[in-house]
């Protein structure tokens, strides 16, 4: 049976319009949810006081601390040493296998469930080299299970400057080093940058790979050493083990409010990047 | 082009801020089983309130994970809701309290009493409807903690003997989340520990075992057959700082702590 | 100038070396840990092993295995569906307001810590599911669904892109022979686009895939092999996450060996995501 193409029209169309309102009304409920529930339990003593009787009382500061100290040991690794073989990558060796290969093995590593990371993590950092349940442990975790990530945008940002860029800098007498430094890597830094924002953003958000490396100590941290708990896993295990839902919840809301900042800040890059090109 | 330094310059507030928290402190760590971490998370937030100079770390992870943690000098003390294995055997230990296991149901649920041998029944998989041991017409929803757990070893030993958890029972990764599930859903059973059962938002029922209700003092005087020992322990003996705290937890002070949570308190030293 | 020229390039050498060898420490290190296991038991045991009990020396991950399928399945038939109706609203009918409120959105899903989305399913889809369906509510279908949502970011924003890729001809040339608006999308750009959204199917599978947090939370983690979707079930993922704390020995073995079957089925999905993307060009 041929429908009339004017109907099919119209059935597609209320078809599509209902699934992206449907999109959207899920995540509106859930945020909004979250939100309602979370946003009455945020006051200056939830922010400052570390978390009592397992968390039931008090406060998140010794999570928020925990979340920035070890997302910061994260980027401190993982920033340097992923753009710094991205410019490697795309300035100093020739397309060819060998970068087939480390680009694909990037790719799938990129994929790796965050879960093996933190198995990995866990031997490797926690129990083989010792370092305990700590922020560096977890830290190096997250380092390198954004590494790949980091390498990749930080490559495509490189590889989408133009060769004219090179090439004039190459003709005024530059050398290779002031090229990169002057010429390729100014027109690559908001690629880079969104890419460096893309991991704060999984750091955040991870639970699986901190959970057994970073620790669950309610404790503010006072070194590297130290176990320390990150808001997400926070969350997780007040609201997994029902210790207090309201805490859960405003521990939640300051999660999504924090994600948003971060997508906004590089929305904003974004947006200065391709004015800057018009 | 100024605002091409952003990015070093966060990297550098970014290395400034990680040095500023290299600076050691002297903690001791404690980790291992997560039923007895909430136990002692508390004696430890109690004690570091009263000797604020004394820093300890409590961390989850599991009895096993514990026990490792202490072998490799990972954590100081270790805890553990099961007993030493026979590789274990080595390490020094002791027992801080006992628990009692509570079987505990949704408070919907009709039935009060179960046999040992009903209970290990539906564990085992025998028993799938609620009418074969006196309650409503509804399929059992069997809930068990993880393998490896302590809990549940403990559940294995004194309930199961010979038999094993069906591989069908919902498995759930802690305490809390038994009790929060088995509070949701009106035909579930699960077993936690019975510091417990009064814990949370919402009710569980806990059942008596041929005839004895989980009540501490049935706990106590040996009446009710479900219960552990947690277990401290140790490369050897501790000193400083982790004795101390052993010893806080021996005082007056510290025994009341663990009877308010409704764990027994007990001292045995296994060590040679 | 030259030695200049030499030191960085070895900087830039250095920490490239760096990076690759970090990596592949990694993949080495869960490999030696992951394969003794897989050969004392055997591959053929290990993988269709139905059995999974540590304890008593029985490693079988085949419950797992079907665990892990059917919730990603699951995932895929809700999620694609409504992903790729969202991307061609996005690029074909969405009015520029709402398509400015939608994209942030989408980002926000994609950045929403995985454990919340699993705390919300617990509150208000396992108890539904528990009410109208049946089963204790922790089942297959309640993660398929919260997975379904969490692979929407991923399909709605590659399946966008590659549809904005297509030349303009495309479209205007339909228009030209009168078709209408819904026709050309159906039988001009969704065909044209199709290796894209092939694409983007089989990353978010991957996403549905190595999902951990969440799915711990909503799937009841039995090892066994599920009879109806309202049954609980275990996967790959979760197998680790759960027993991680506590393994030691050839359970930690195990546990790595499970490690490297989720290696290989993203290094296939990767491979296949690739080589579809690139025979397009």
């Amino acid at each position: 049976m041929r429908i009339n193409p004017k109907v099919s029209e119209k059935i597609a169309k209320v078809l599509i319009w209902a699934a992206a309102l449907f999109v959207l009304t899920v995540l509106f409920a859930i945020i909004i949810y979250i939100l309602y529930k979370g946003l009455p339990m945020i006051n200056w003593s939830f922010l400052t006081e570390i978390p009592r009787n397992m968390g039931r009382d008090g406060g998140i500061a010794s999570a928020i601390v925990g979340t920035l100290l070890v997302t910061t040991v994260a980027l401190v690794l993982a920033v340097p040493f992923g753009i710094g073989t991205a410019f490697y990558l795309a300035e100093y060796t020739r397309e060819g296998i060998v970068r087939r290969i480390i680009r694909f093995s990037a790719e799938s590593l990129a994929g790796i469930p965050s879960i093996v990371y933190g198995l990995f993590g866990f031997i490797f950092f926690v129990m083989y080299l010792n370092l305990g349940w700590s922020v560096l442990s977890g830290g190096l975790t997250l380092a390198v299970m954004i590494l790949p990530t980091v390498i990749r945008t930080s490559e495509e940002a490189i590889r989408a400057v133009p060769d004219s860029y090179r090439e004039v800098s190459f003709s005024l007498g530059g050398t290779k080093w002031q090229t990169i430094i002057k010429a390729v890597f100014p027109s690559a830094i908001q690629g880079i940058s969104n890419g460096i924002i893309l991991g704060i953003g999984r750091c955040v958000a991870e639970t699986a790979a901190v959970m057994l490396t970073a620790g669950g100590a309610l404790r503010m941290a006072s070194s590297l050493f130290s176990p320390t708990r990150t808001m997400a896993v926070h969350f997780y295990i007040l609201a997994r083990e029902g210790i207090s839902m309201n805490n859960a919840y405003g521990t939640a809301a300051l999660l999504i409010i924090l994600i948003f900042i971060i997508n906004v800040v590089a929305n904003a890059l974004v947006n200065r990047f391709t004015a800057k090109n018009k | 082009m100024k605002k091409h330094f952003i990015i070093p310059i966060l990297l550098l507030i970014s290395c400034l801020t990680a040095a500023c928290a290299g600076s050691q402190s002297a903690a001791f760590v404690v980790a291992g089983s997560t039923s007895v971490q909430p136990y002692v998370e508390k004696l430890a937030e109690e004690y570091t309130f009263k000797y604020p100079e004394k820093v300890i770390d409590v961390q989850g992870g599991g009895s096993s994970a514990g026990i490792q943690a202490a072998e490799s000098g990972t954590a100081d003390i270790g805890m553990s809701s099961r007993n030493l294995r026979e590789t274990e055997q080595h390490l020094w230990s002791i027992e801080i309290a006992k628990d009692g296991l509570a079987i505990i149901v949704n408070p919907e649920n009709t039935v009060r009493n179960l046999t040992l041998e009903q209970l290990r029944g539906i564990y085992a998989g025998d028993y799938t409807n609620w009418s074969q041991v006196g309650g409503k017409d509804a399929r059992i929803h069997i809930t068990a903690r993880e393998e490896g757990s302590g809990t549940r070893s403990a559940f294995e030993e004194m309930v199961m003997v010979d038999r094993r958890i069906t591989a069908r029972a919902i498995v759930q990764d802690s305490n809390g989340a038994v009790r929060q599930f088995v509070s949701d859903d009106p035909y579930s059973i699960g077993f936690i520990s019975l510091g417990l059962v009064n814990v949370g938002e919402r009710p569980v029922k806990a059942l008596s075992i041929d005839g004895v209700a989980p009540t501490y003092g049935n706990v106590e005087e040996g009446y009710y057959k479900l219960f552990r020992s947690f277990l401290f322990v140790a490369t050897e003996k501790p000193t400083g700082y982790s004795m101390d705290f052993i010893e806080y937890i021996r005082s007056p002070e510290g025994q009341k702590i663990l009877k308010d949570e409704g764990l027994i308190p007990e001292f045995r030293i296994y060590s040679d | 100038m030259k030695l200049k020229e030499n030191i960085s390039k070895y900087i830039f050498l250095t920490l490239a070396f760096s990076s690759i060898s970090a990596l592949a420490l990694i993949t080495v290190f869960i490999i030696i840990n992951g394969v003794p296991i897989i050969a004392e038991v055997g591959i053929i045991n290990f993988i269709f092993g139905m059995s999974w009990a540590p304890s008593h020396g029985e490693y079988g991950i085949f419950p797992m295995i079907i665990g892990s399928v059917t919730v990603t399945l699951g995932a895929a038939v809700l999620g694609v569906p409504i992903g790729v109706c969202c991307a061609i609203f996005l690029t074909e009918f969405a009015p520029p307001t709402l398509s400015k409120l939608f994209r942030p959105a989408i980002q926000l899903l994609a950045g929403i810590p995985s454990v919340v989305y699993g705390f919300w399913g617990l509150l208000f889809i396992v108890p539904f599911i528990r009410n109208f369906f049946g089963g204790p509510g922790l089942s297959i279908l309640a993660g398929s669904v919260i997975l379904a949502i969490m692979v929407l970011p991923t399909v709605i924003s590659i399946t966008e892109v590659s549809i904005l890729a297509l030349p303009k001809q495309y479209r205007e040339g339909a228009l030209a022979l009168g078709m209408t608006h819904w026709q050309t999308i159906r039988s001009v750009i969704l065909p044209s686009a199709k290796s894209g959204i092939v694409a983007a199917v089989i990353l978010g599978i991957g996403r549905a895939i190595g999902e951990t947090m969440a799915v711990i939370m909503v799937l009841g983690n039995a090892v066994a092999v599920p009879e109806s979707i309202l049954d609980p079930v275990r996967t790959l993922t979760t197998n680790i996450g759960i027993e991680m704390g506590y393994a030691s020995g050839t359970h930690r073995q195990a546990l790595f060996a499970t490690g490297i079957v989720l290696f290989i089925i993203i290094m296939v999905l990767n491979a296949t995501a690739q080589y579809i993307t690139r025979k397009k060009k």
